[in-house]
């Protein structure tokens, strides 16, 4: 055990996603098994295969200044949403040095998925109607995907670096291990971590229904995103962002914070297998889950929980299921899986951001959430999956996982710990 | 063509829509970028919106030479005329 290496935890949440405007409306949700995913209502919406999809509770021109929205695409509007969020929980306020940190030892890392997606589509269609000249010059700043975590860091005066990970349905989750790095390298006391993402438009909409990824279950949006159950056919695509702030266990003291939990260690590896199916045999999850693990000096008995990537695909969560079990052994039966795409859909790379969210205040709170819509669990699925209520998670001393797989086959497992 | 307190005000109504700067304090002795705060891609932006609500063209390389409201007014009169 590396007994020298700074612990770092976390001391501020934020998140705008289809819960709920914020942290406590969302979590609130999250108790409640509600369900953000919605029919889309845009005319365009009429002639594709899927018209369901999970967006934001809250629309960011209703918090956000109209000025300061102009310049962002909206994945980096729900950046700044949850950074400002984050920060204030954090108990700052304004730029670093007027708190008291030297903005050389402030990051940000901010992930994305596809970056200013609907900014760039829109931005085609006003050419090819409009010409050249009404190309808006922000359109570059806005599209392009390091735009959220640079945004973030003007806002908080971050100097230390801002960086902008990218990994699919796992970015989110490589933000918070970015950040986690960031402060034990030394480069930082403080770093403003998560991801972000905006793609809920035709294109790719339609694309990852003709990958046969998204479910059709057009009729009955709220019960379409069922992790775990027989009846999934798919995910549905999710939007919105998630960011915390974590910081050095001794900055944190020294200033008297609140911490919600500790990010504990942090689990990556790559499946080389194949550029948008997991590998079968869970073979990367495992090791993600066991580096996570011994890089948090945690053996598979003392976890309780685990917030599964699980996106309802039929492949998908069977594999991950079979991952866990091989990673838990005979502890996987004391291990509490959830999946809150359940309720939010797959918010790409926002996803491990704010599901890291809902593990940490499932440690704080020492209740996790459920898993909604698991109607007929699938036999394959040998896991005790928390549905109907949420799970007290009992006494002493929690640990967490999160879990997030990427289409290229990233694997990204974070381990938190109780505080 | 428009008087210049009309030209001003259609300006400063741009000028608002842009970058947040209250329409009246958009008055023609005020530098866009001294005075109102405004960044080059700002400008950029009054200026095609300007075009479209003016009906003038105003070339990138001018842009430099309209330091203040007054001379953007100015332009756009002589362009209009």
């Amino acid at each position: 055990m590396t007994a020298a290496r700074t612990r770092v935890v976390v001391t501020g949440l934020g998140a705008t996603t289809p819960v709920g405007g914020d942290v406590a409306t969302t979590w609130e949700s999250f108790l409640a098994g509600r369900s953000g995913v919605r029919l889309l209502t845009e005319d365009w919406a009429a002639q594709l295969p899927v018209r369901i999809a999970a967006r934001v509770a809250v629309e960011p021109a209703e918090v956000l200044p109209r000025v300061q929205a102009r310049r962002l695409d909206r994945s980096g509007q729900f950046a700044m949403i949850a950074a400002r969020e984050a920060w204030s929980d954090a108990g700052f306020e304004g730029l670093a040095p007027d708190n008291g940190i030297d903005p050389d030892r402030l990051g940000v890392v901010c992930a994305s998925g596809i970056g200013g997606v609907t900014t760039l589509l829109s931005g085609y269609d006003e050419l090819l109607k409009s010409g050249p000249r009404r190309v808006s010059p922000l359109a570059i700043p806005m599209l392009m995907p390091n735009s959220p975590a640079a945004n973030v860091g003007i806002d908080v005066g971050a100097q230390a670096g801002v960086h902008t990970p990218v990994s699919a349905c796992a970015s989110g989750a490589e933000g918070l291990a970015y950040g986690l790095d960031m402060i034990r390298s030394g480069r930082a006391d403080i770093v403003v971590a998560g991801g972000t993402e905006a793609a809920i438009h035709p294109l790719p909409m339609a694309a990852f229904a003709n990958m046969m990824a998204l479910s059709k279950r057009n009729d009955e949006p709220e019960r379409a995103s069922r992790p775990y159950d027989k009846g999934r056919d798919g995910f549905v695509l999710g939007e919105g962002a998630g960011l915390v702030v974590l910081e050095s266990a001794e900055h944190a003291q020294a200033r008297g914070a609140r911490v919600y939990a500790e990010l504990a260690g942090a689990g990556m590896s790559a499946d080389s297998h194949h550029i948008a199916q997991p590998d079968p045999s869970g073979a990367g999850a495992v090791k993600a889950m066991r580096f996570a693990l011994a890089d948090a000096d945690l053996d598979t008995s003392d976890v309780t929980h685990l917030n599964a990537h699980a996106t309802s695909t039929p492949a998908g969560d069977l594999a991950e299921a079979i991952a866990i079990r091989t990673a838990f052994g005979d502890d996987t039966g004391q291990v509490a899986v959830t999946s809150t795409k359940s309720m939010t859909g797959h918010l790409l790379g926002g996803a491990g951001a704010v599901e890291s969210i809902a593990a940490i205040l499932a440690l704080h709170h020492r209740v996790a959430p459920p898993t909604i819509n698991v109607d007929d669990l699938d036999d394959e699925v040998d896991l005790d999956v928390i549905s109907g209520q949420p799970r007290a998670l009992g006494d002493g001393p929690l640990a967490a996982l999160n879990n997030s797989f990427g289409f290229g086959g990233h694997n990204v497992a974070l381990a938190f710990r109780s505080v | 063509m428009a008087s210049t307190e009309e030209i001003r005000s259609d300006l400063a109504d741009i000028v608002n829509e842009v970058a947040g700067v209250p329409a009246a304090d958009v008055q023609l002795d005020k530098s866009f970028t001294d005075d109102l705060g405004m960044d080059s891609l700002g400008m950029v932006e009054v200026v095609v919106a300007a075009e479209e609500k003016f009906g003038v063209k105003i070339p990138d390389d001018q842009v430099k030479n309209l330091a203040t409201v007054g001379d953007a007014v100015a332009f756009i009169e002589r362009a209009g005329a």
